[in-house]
């Protein structure tokens, strides 16, 4: 047998490196955690890379995952191998397709990796409801459970459809699989051709549609034919499972990797057997080999093809002894018998007449949940149980309706061959990045295998990872996260304290701790805990101050270099001399093309790390005076203290069901209670040289600085360094002014100071804030903010909304996990801040619902009366029809209401029927008086009997205006969801839209969209956009009774601030286009602010608001708010990656883009300049 | 008529040459100034700034890197990207392959460190020399004029460490003892000296109390300057020199060469009148002297030097001296005619 190539791959890679050979059209769309098999596939056909048969498959970027279903009928029934990539909601948006390509009998490979449906929550990680849900289509269903599986599947799969005719879905566990990396042995051309007949390839062709020999599908049948002819498919469906086992045998052939349609691994005599499929079976198989050599009878069966189900293949591989079955199922379908799988073994063994076996069910790892060996063993407990559970979880705790079984949760059975290594980083300190290049060091300079998985929290600026590594002699089935760490590494010291980052170290492990100490101080620094688990462990603990080496060598504080050479020097997993020499190789090839220094400082710091690394000394006894300190504060409410402050400590798993809400209901504002300390520095407010613009108040991304006025009392009790100032101005003369950070809550952004234009006149690089360190001024300014928190509100009846003004009404959005210096959420803090407390929030998934609703902690926020934005997020592709079904419900309250008070006016008072019914409600001052006459109707409605005045008790809070607000993406906006949004726009509903344009998909990496501007290079339009940007606002105004605006705080926050009061208070249907910084534009975002000027400066964003309004009064509704195009729209360009990539691999081709890109704004600003013209308002 | 000078160890058809710029950041830019007779290229300069900057782009774009489960990164393949200092390279590689005649690289740097490689890149690129520019704004109280003058000097070793091709020292004009560090320079070994590189000097905006960058184009002004150092260094330097900065026609030309220039390099004027201006001021300067009697150019060079200058107290204190008090107002260099075909 050949010896062929090892790599070191993830799933998905692995999946992707078959697909693309075998395909010749893929389209694409990115839907995590799918989205990397599309843009290697992009990127392989953007290089050239061509498929076995000499040609460079066409890949395409559709709007959605319905539009790539559609693209890829379209491409099979023209006779191209075409294939695609999805998860999750992009798969049921597939399905109408799966039917129509399967009842075409079109030989078809998608590949799948599977993650949970959004239901309650949206999630995205892994199980099978995504897929189970397409089990009815008429597809065929190849499950993956390791790397290697889904390589070998993967071509198993394309090779079955062609010999079959039967569309295949090949899947495997979203993140388990998809995205773990493990050392694979790669399938060569030669394998593929082996097994993809070129005959079926042109029978496939044959078969297409064409005008040279015409034929006809997609007919509509009647009663008369339909029935019959949808059986006519039948022979094919029952050849499938055999041509399946033809390909895996064929495949066996030439790898000597044996697969079956059902694997049996196990006893020969098991009495108790478990079903399951993908990498859970992986799992089981590793338990199922440890009890039997503990005396065991158990079996697995790992199910591979899940459709067609082959009930006598599946018979066949049961041994007869087998008593009792447990069938583990990855998905939930409440309501039924019990979930796919078990019904479906049951049914098979009533079918070939096994019906002496019991069976039970159980669900495990929903959502990427742990399932891990002593899980297993769990249920094989439960299966010698005399009356075990009919239907049970495992994995959790069930203290509700009590399904879940018990296990050993601290049985650790993996191999003591196997080093485990646990490191905890943050995402910005490059350490996920180094763990993958010691598994390819590893990998490449053993034959040891290897295996890693990386975990993210859900933040967006100082996210931590984890990461689980893996190395034996043997191939790792372990697909679960390391509990007993031989190696732990701690990359940040402040984790300590909020981590329990020792849990998992067994027993003698060592650990590195990355600390600003020297190793005679560093044991007092640790919390007593730490100390007590590193005596009892009997850790060998090493210290390093890897900060100080990446400074000293030029790093500027990345560390990863650093902490990687320290893991080789003491982990022992190659000799060190050698490990060194294959960092340094591994630094070469990464930033060998980003020029020599960088290369030389990454080889500097790798050997400045050993002269820095520290063994220490452990005393004999914990002597620290620090305990870890509380994870919430004591004022938090039940909840927070009882849930949320358990997730944040990492501890989520430990919550039982109990603990939860069972609807997906979520207290707000709980962010405040999370302490993140992310900034190294905070601004500093110098009051004397302070104008009092509160422009930075405005920037803030997380609602971190804040500006109050109020009367000089309030100041009673203030702390000693709380600052404040007499107001400058007429608006609230005599009331004190006051500036205040959020210390905790600051990511350090310095967007704050940018914007700053007051500047000291003797010394002007000191403004009127300034950064200065963090750690020196938390204490004392958390007592300032929680003072200044206290101090009353602003009167909202009495603030001008002008930029000054406006940053006196309370955010009620604040301390997001989005990045440090976001651009799209100091659009979201205004809103809240303009209408928050009216506000219903109907958000599209994406960058703005992950910070907005990702758990643990929740942004969105109430006032003191307990108001706030009421927040949802139904789907990615349906947010405006969402958004537009509140308004539906809203205005038929308010419509009832208003009817029964006018029913009820004989008994209520008349004045107040009268006024609630005509109040004015276009001021805050309105609203006001409105609510108040509500306060009073409410009294008057309990002092009445009868269905209708309680009809109206329920209903009276709808006689006050409700503000909805329509917010998502680009990728929503002009892809997903256009058609939606197109119609909402049509219909004129009192809706608004913030469409937070960064001009990609930013939440799944930077794909791009149809806001993607010409000339940028953007995941899936490698080579640069050649295509301008569509006009979504021209579009809209197209309506002519559509509210539209352009804006970009950054660039003219009046302007914005203008738009947003416009957009609310016109009576139709409004859209506010706003420029959104991204971290995918490929800069510095401390610089977005000047970034957004030179935008609207070039002429790349014009600003503009397009009010109807002005058309009754026989204006022009359109209005320029930007000046004509100055200074070079190059300099922009050129500031960012996004078009610098693009400049530097093709430059003559940039340079004709770039010409392009000036000729539409010469062409857009002609066209502006008619559309001003007054006459355009007749 | 005999314009042949010698040039950095190259002998050219010409002293008049293209000037570090983004005249040849093209290959069809390139060849046009060398169908215009430009006798050796010189390239735009790659500075230590953008070598330093691109780094730090890439450290901050790095941070968003394998941060977040649903996006590894946030552009295609990020190590695969060409940074600036890279695609600099190419562009040596691609002139050197497209022209015939000499393609002068050009580095701007001051600090000792990483960056200093790229010069051997730059050879290993293809070009067949180096012009460094040493431009420095010495604003450190701390750091004396033997401090400025020993640090540059460590830089032309440093590069000539590097490299085997000749380099070419850029200076500014702020040097208390130019003669005095010319000679050091050599003996570091610079293979020329370029008489001066521009001084940067932004504008202040009173309103925003922010410095507000301007980008003038050189005027004939300039030229004096350049005029009296050449003048004074040419015959203590063993080097050939370059006049750089304020020659604009051929009249400016023949002044820089009489001063002492073995080459002179032109820039704002060409950028102004396109690169094919080249070749009319050729074409004056040797109408000029056919015209003056002169049989080539090496007659001509260095003739008003100070040494050989018939009257040496022009250059001196006591013309100085006279200047001040007769002072009357002048027109510019060149005269008002001049100043219009500008």
């Amino acid at each position: 047998m050949a010896q062929r190539q090892l790599v070191i791959v993830d799933g998905n890679e692995a999946a992707a490196s078959i697909a693309h050979r075998a395909s010749e059209v893929i389209a694409i769309y990115p839907i995590t955690p799918s989205t990397p098999m599309g843009e290697l596939s992009d990127e392989w056909s953007a290089a050239g890379r061509k498929n076995l048969w000499g040609t460079v498959p066409d890949v395409v970027e559709m709007q959605s995952e319905g539009g790539v279903a559609g693209a890829v009928h379209g491409a099979l029934q023209a006779g191209a191998l075409a294939t695609t990539f999805t998860a999750s909601q992009g798969l049921l948006l597939m399905i109408p397709n799966l039917y129509k390509i399967a009842g075409e009998l079109t030989p078809f490979c998608m590949h799948v990796t599977a993650r949970t449906l959004a239901t309650h929550a949206l999630s995205i990680f892994g199980d099978h409801s995504d897929v189970m849900a397409c089990r009815q289509t008429g597809f065929a269903m190849l499950c993956s459970g390791s790397v290697q599986e889904a390589h070998d599947l993967a071509l198993v799969a394309h090779a079955a459809t062609l010999r079959s005719r039967v569309p295949f879905l090949h899947f495997f566990d979203g993140f388990r699989t998809s995205h773990e990396l493990a050392k694979i042995e790669l399938l060569e051309d030669d394998d593929l051709r082996a097994l993809l007949d070129e005959r079926l390839i042109a029978e496939h062709r044959r078969r297409a549609l064409s005008p040279d020999h015409p034929v006809l599908r997609g007919t509509a049948q009647n009663p008369d034919v339909f029935f019959q002819a949808r059986e006519a498919a039948n022979r094919w469906h029952a050849a499938a499972p055999g041509i399946v086992q033809q390909a895996m045998d064929d495949l066996a052939l030439r790898t000597g990797r044996e697969y079956r349609l059902f694997d049996y691994v196990g006893h020969p005599e098991a009495e108790r057997v478990i079903v399951a499929m993908g990498s859970g079976a992986e799992v089981a198989h590793e338990a199922v080999d440890w009890l039997n050599a503990r005396g065991h009878k158990t079996g697995l069966i790992k199910v591979r093809l899940y459709r067609p189900f082959d009930i006598n293949a599946f018979a066949a591989a049961l041994p007869k002894s087998v008593r009792r079955i447990a069938v583990l199922d990855r998905t939930k379908e409440p309501g039924a018998v019990g979930e796919p799988l078990y019904q479906d073994v049951l049914a098979a063994l009533s079918e070939v007449e096994l019906t002496d076996k019991q069976v039970i069910g159980g669900r495990y790892g929903l959502s990427s949940k742990e399932f891990t060996p002593a899980m297993v063993v769990g249920v094989f407990d439960e299966l010698s149980k005399p009356k075990p559970l009919k239907h049970f979880t495992v994995g959790i705790v069930d203290d509700v309706t009590r399904l879940s079984i018990s296990y050993d949760t601290e049985l650790d059975i993996e191999s003591g061959e196997v080093v485990r290594c646990l490191f905890y980083g943050l995402g910005a300190d490059g350490t996920v990045g180094a763990n993958k290049n010691s598994i390819k060091i590893i990998g490449d300079e053993t034959a040891q295998y290897a295996q890693g998985y990386f975990a993210y929290d859900s933040k967006k600026s100082g996210a931590v990872t984890t990461s689980h590594l893996r190395f034996g002699p043997r191939p790792l089935r372990s697909s679960y996260l390391i509990k007993h760490a031989s190696f732990i590494g701690c990359h940040q010291f402040g984790f300590l304290d909020k981590l329990a980052v020792l849990d998992n170290a067994a027993p003698g492990a060592v650990f590195l701790l990355n600390a600003p100490y020297g190793k005679d101080e560093v044991w007092d620094h640790l919390p007593i805990e730490v100390q007590q688990q590193i005596i009892d462990k009997q850790l060998r603990f090493h210290v390093i101050d890897a900060l100080k080496v990446a400074n000293a060598t030029g790093m500027k504080g990345r560390i990863n270099t650093v902490m990687q050479t320290c893991f080789f020097a003491i982990s022992g997993v190659l000799p060190r001399e050698q490990a060194i020499a294959a960092i340094k190789k591994g630094i070469q090839k990464s930033y060998g093309r980003k020029g020599e220094a960088v290369v030389q400082r990454n080889f500097d710091a790798v050997d400045q790390t050993i002269a820095n690394l520290f063994q220490v000394e452990v005393p004999q006894a914990a002597t620290s005076k620090r305990r870890m300190p509380p994870i919430v504060s004591d004022a938090a409410p039940d909840f927070v203290k009882r849930v949320t402050a358990v997730m944040l400590a990492d501890h989520g798993d430990r919550l039982p069901v109990s603990a939860f809400p069972p609807d997906g209901t979520w207290p707000t504002a709980t962010t405040q209670w999370e302490k993140r300390n992310i900034a190294t520095e905070i601004p500093v407010w110098d009051s004397a040289l302070c104008i009092q613009c509160n422009k930075c108040a405005m920037v803030c991304p997380h609602a971190a600085i804040r500006a109050k006025v109020f009367a000089p009392v309030a100041l009673a009790g203030a702390p000693a360094g709380f600052k404040s100032v007499e107001y400058k101005g007429n608006e609230w003369k005599g009331d004190q002014y006051s500036l205040q950070v959020a210390p905790e809550d600051c990511t350090g952004c310095t967007l704050c100071v940018a914007v700053c234009p007051a500047k000291d006149k003797s010394n002007p690089q000191h403004k009127a804030i300034n950064m200065r360190p963090q750690l020196a001024l938390r204490d004392g300014e958390r007592v300032n903010y929680d003072f200044f928190l206290r101090l009353p509100e602003a009167d909202r009846t009495k603030v001008h909304l002008d930029v000054k003004n406006a940053q006196f009404l309370q955010p009620l959005f604040e301390y997001s996990g989005a990045c440090a210096g976001c651009g799209e959420t100091p659009y979201i803090k205004l809103l809240t801040q303009l209408f928050g407390d009216r506000a219903l929030i109907a958000n599209a998934t994406g960058c703005s619902s992950i910070f907005g609703g990702n758990l643990p902690s929740t942004p969105y926020c109430v006032d003191d009366n307990g108001r706030g934005p009421a927040w949802s997020n139904s789907l990615f592709e349906d947010n405006a029809e969402f958004g537009l079904g509140y308004r539906l419900s809203i205005d038929k309250h308010s419509a009832h209401a208003r009817e029964i008070l006018q029913k009820l006016a004989g008994v209520l008072p008349g004045d107040l029927v009268r006024e609630l019914l005509a109040g004015d409600q276009a001021t805050e001052t309105g609203i006001a008086a409105q609510r108040q006459r509500v306060l009073q109707l409410r009294l008057e409605l309990s002092k009445l009997q009868g269905d209708e005045p309680r009809r109206l008790l329920e209903l009276a809070d709808y006689l006050v205006k409700k503000s909805v607000w329509i917010v998502g993406g680009d990728g929503w906006a002009y892809d997903i969801g256009y058609g939606g949004l197109d119609h909402v726009l049509s219909l004129g509903r009192k809706v608004n839209i913030l469409v937070l344009d960064t001009e990609v998909y930013s939440n799944t990496g930077g794909q791009a969209s149809k806001s993607t501007p010409l000339g940028a290079s953007a995941r899936f339009a490698v080579a640069g956009k050649s295509r301008p940007k569509k006009d979504l606002g021209m579009l809209a105004m197209t309506y002519g009774n559509v509210y539209v605006a352009r804006v970009a705080f950054g660039a003219k926050d009046a302007q914005t601030i203008k738009a947003f009061q416009e957009a609310e208070s016109f009576p139709g249907t409004s859209i506010i286009i706003a420029y959104s910084h991204c971290i995918a534009h490929g800069y510095d975002l401390a610089g977005g602010l000047d970034q957004q000027k030179l935008a609207v400066e070039t002429g790349y964003w014009p600003l503009y608001r397009y009010d109807p309004r002005r058309a009754e009064k026989g204006e022009a509704p359109f209005k320029l708010d930007s000046n004509a195009p100055k200074g070079e729209l190059g300099n922009f360009m050129h500031n960012e990656m996004r078009f610098r990539v693009v400049e530097q691999a093709t430059p003559e081709r940039y340079g004709a883009l770039l010409a392009q890109a000036k000729a539409n704004i010469t062409e857009r600003f002609l066209l502006y300049a008619q559309l001003e013209k007054p006459e355009a308002g007749k | 008529m005999n314009l042949k000078t010698t040039y950095l160890g190259f002998e050219l058809d010409s002293p008049l040459m293209p000037g570090a710029s983004p005249l040849a950041d093209t290959l069809a830019g390139a060849r046009q100034l060398e169908d215009a007779g430009a006798p050796a290229i010189v390239l735009r300069s790659l500075f230590e700034e953008q070598i330093t900057r691109e780094e730090n782009n890439l450290y901050s774009l790095l941070e968003h890197d394998d941060a977040y489960a649903e996006a590894n990164s946030f552009f295609p393949q990020a190590s695969e990207f060409v940074l600036g200092p890279d695609r600099y390279l190419e562009h040596v590689r691609r002139l050197k392959e497209a022209l015939r005649v000499p393609v002068i690289a050009s580095l701007n740097g001051i600090s000792l460190s990483g960056w200093l490689h790229y010069a051997r890149l730059i050879e290993q690129a293809g070009a067949d020399a180096l012009e460094l520019n040493v431009y420095y704004l010495a604003a450190d109280p701390d750091e004396s004029s033997f401090m400025v003058e020993k640090r540059t000097l460590e830089l032309v070793r440093s590069v000539k460490h590097e490299v085997a091709i000749p380099v070419a020292v850029k200076l500014s004009p702020f040097f208390s003892a130019l003669p005095h560090f010319a000679r050091q320079l050599e003996e570091a070994g610079a293979g020329a000296l370029i008489l001066f590189n521009r001084f940067y000097q932004p504008d202040i905006d009173p309103e925003l109390l922010e410095a507000a960058p301007t980008l003038r184009l050189s005027d004939p002004s300039e030229l004096l300057l350049r005029l009296r150092w050449l003048s004074v260094l040419f015959g203590n330097a063993r080097i050939p020199l370059a006049a750089s900065g304020g020659v604009h026609n051929a009249l400016h030309a023949i002044k820089a060469v009489m001063a002492g220039a073995s080459a002179v390099q032109l820039v704002s004027v060409l950028l102004q009148r396109g690169p094919a201006y080249l070749k009319t001021v050729r074409e004056e300067m040797a109408g000029w002297m056919t015209e003056h009697g002169y049989e080539s150019l090496a007659q001509m060079r260095g003739s008003m030097s100070l040494a050989r200058c018939p009257d040496p107290t022009a250059f001196s204190r006591a013309n100085y001296m006279r200047m001040l008090q007769s002072w009357r107002p002048h027109p510019p260099i060149g005269g008002p005619t001049e100043r219009t075909a500008d």
